[in-house]
């Protein structure tokens, strides 16, 4: 089938072409400890609180870092493509008979692989420093895929938006105006039962927030999959249609230029 | 190197393009082209490789790219599209490469409608933008790999071509350094090497050889002549060096403000105009006065004055430019500068667009 043999094509240059940036990869490894190690300090505390539920906050926190690495790793997927557009290597492609949805596939791929790797880094020094992996195996399966849907669904959004405004600074600014609500919005740093009322409402239509209950719930108990569902499913759903926008996005850039 | 053709030649079942041919007088007649056919005429028949006819396109400020154009490039070909930036000259190509779709009117490339069959038209072109294409991170050989797995060839083929390709081109020893440590002519002959690892019917080169220098420029012609002697590949190329135009194209359409001006070969167009080219440098000031006067001189035409520059047409140049100066100098006007030209395809732009070529069209087009 073109679509996936165009997609491997094109994750394998994508892969390539991230391993051969050292300075890259050790960034992106070293990051997820950093906000592990910052946030731990920092809201250590918020444990304390009363009402707080969630053990210790190591343990909260764990799920919360691989949801958060998952959204900024993933938010940023679209400066790929910026570059791409920029050098006229988009334009080279879109002239190939390759399939447009291959080429995004292959960006969102790209992104929940390197999600994928970050998460496997975060569970280890959580593990390290106190945390458990309540659901066992399972779980950290479970933990896994929910990370990666979710950079899936946000670097496919990511992508779509980059086609759309074609500009570095618009792409930043529109950037930055939604991922750090999106991370408060949701219950990746705080327990949910100490939002406001409001803000749990709002809470109910992030993905983000979707993400951090399936991957709270994996690592916190066994046979957590059945629980997880009615967070894992709206997550699937909302990468299918950032999918499709993505997609749609391609056709609009066409038009335009 | 082994004995095999490197570029066998594109395959032309004659029995197909004769049944397209057919589909094409059709509906020809339907739509009432008849009219306009003059396109037609020029290639005797609808065996045309590219067939462009009147492309519109305004992009979204309003600004007119493509006012109407309409050409045919026959087989084996190579056909320039010549103008200044902004000519609408690369929104033409890009329409053809289904890059971007068109306002209003049609076209075909290797037989397919470039709007209802892209993934058709996609396969039989190689398209090389103005801007280079080429992945900085990866190896020319890995440039070029990557794009023959995405024109769904067999892995073989694709390593046996890349290599072939890296040879015929003489990237050599940098086919497996990263195309960021490429010169400019390096990574331009490496986008030409991937516009053709699939074997196209048609190439696409938007302004093949801008940035090159004249070497890289002339090197890169003369492999792509070699290669056009083996195969038969059809070249549609833009550029606004006039004397990469008149050098490497059978035919020649010259493009301005979206609409093209002339066409024909470079010989057919220089022949249209009649004598040589006269250009005075003259001081500023007295300009006008100077034209006014050359134009009243009998013998003297196609009289054009930009900034301090006059230029114009008489039979016989080298018996004709005293004569003028002594007008000039007569009515005490001084000349700081004269020369005399055979007929270039400079006199031929200025001679249809009635400005001369390096000042070009005012304004920009597209993103």
């Amino acid at each position: 089938m073109n679509l996936l043999g165009d997609a491997y094509a094109m994750l394998g240059r994508h892969l390539r072409s991230s391993v051969r940036m050292p300075v890259w990869v050790v960034v992106e490894l070293i990051q997820p400890a950093i906000w592990l190690v910052l946030y731990g300090q920092l809201f250590r505390s918020v444990a304390l609180i009363p009402g707080f539920t969630g053990g210790s906050y190591i343990q909260f926190l764990m799920p919360g870092i691989v949801v958060m690495d998952s959204l900024f790793g993933a938010a940023w997927a679209g400066m790929g493509i910026l570059t791409d557009l920029d050098r006229g290597v988009l334009d080279r492609l879109l002239t190939t008979p390759a399939s447009r949805t291959g080429i995004i596939l292959a960006r969102v791929l790209h992104s929940a692989v390197v999600v994928a790797v970050q998460t496997v880094v975060v569970v280890v020094i959580a593990l390290m420093v106190g945390a458990r992996l309540g659901g066992g195996v399972e779980g950290a399966v479970l933990l896994l895929v929910v990370a990666m849907l979710e950079a899936a669904g946000f670097a496919a959004a990511s992508n779509g938006l980059t086609l759309l405004v074609r500009r570095e600074e618009t792409f930043i600014a529109v950037l930055n105006l939604f991922t750090l609500p999106l991370t408060f919005l949701s219950a990746t740093l705080m327990s949910q039962s100490l939002m406001p009322g409001w803000m749990r409402a709002a809470a109910r239509f992030n993905p983000v927030n979707w993400a951090a209950h399936a991957a709270r719930l994996a690592t916190s108990r066994p046979a957590a999959l059945g629980p997880a569902l009615p967070y894992l499913l709206p997550l699937a759903g909302f990468a299918l249609v950032a999918g499709a926008f993505a997609t749609w996005a391609f056709s609009v850039y066409r038009r335009a230029t | 190197m082994g004995a095999a053709p490197f570029f066998p030649p594109a395959p032309g079942p004659r029995g197909e393009r004769h049944r397209r041919r057919e589909i094409w007088t059709r509906r020809r007649s339907d739509r009432g082209y008849a009219a306009r056919g003059e396109v037609m005429n020029a290639m005797g028949d609808a065996d045309a490789v590219v067939l462009v006819e009147e492309l519109r396109k305004r992009y979204p400020r309003g600004v007119i790219a493509l006012d109407g154009i309409s050409f045919a490039v026959a087989p084996g070909e190579t056909f320039a599209l010549l103008g200044p930036n902004g000519a609408g000259k690369s929104t033409a190509v890009r329409i053809l490469a289904t890059l971007t779709r068109a306002d209003a009117g049609r076209a075909r490339v290797a037989g397919h409608d470039v709007a209802r069959e892209a993934g058709r038209v996609r396969a039989a072109i190689g398209y090389v933008a103005q801007a280079t294409g080429t992945d900085k991170e990866a190896t020319g050989r890995e440039n070029l790999v990557l794009q023959g797995r995405l024109y769904h060839m067999p892995g073989p083929r694709i390593r046996e071509r890349a290599s072939q390709l890296i040879q015929w081109l003489d990237l050599g020893g940098a086919a497996d350094r990263l195309t960021r440590g490429y010169s400019g002519g390096m990574r331009r002959r490496l986008d030409v090497a991937m516009g053709l690892v699939h074997e196209p019917r048609v190439l696409f080169l938007d302004e093949p050889t801008t940035g090159l220098d004249p070497e890289s420029r002339s090197a890169l012609w003369r492999d792509l002549q070699r290669l056009k002697a083996r195969t038969g590949l059809t070249i549609l190329l833009t550029t606004h060096y006039l004397e990469e135009a008149d050098e490497a194209a059978d035919r020649v359409a010259i493009v301005d403000h979206g609409r093209i001006v002339a066409m024909g070969t470079p010989a057919e167009l220089k022949a249209q105009i009649r004598g040589d080219a006269v250009v005075l440098d003259l001081v500023p000031a007295q300009a006008p006065g100077a034209r006014d006067l050359v134009a009243a001189l009998p013998g003297v035409r196609d009289v054009t004055l930009e900034g301090r520059t006059l230029r114009c047409r008489v039979a016989e140049g080298a018996r004709m430019l005293p004569q003028l100066i002594t007008a000039l100098d007569r009515a005490g006007l001084s000349v700081l500068s004269a020369a005399v030209r055979r007929p270039s395809l400079d006199d031929v732009y200025l001679h249809h667009t009635g400005h001369a070529f390096l000042s070009g069209a005012p304004e920009a087009v597209g993103p």
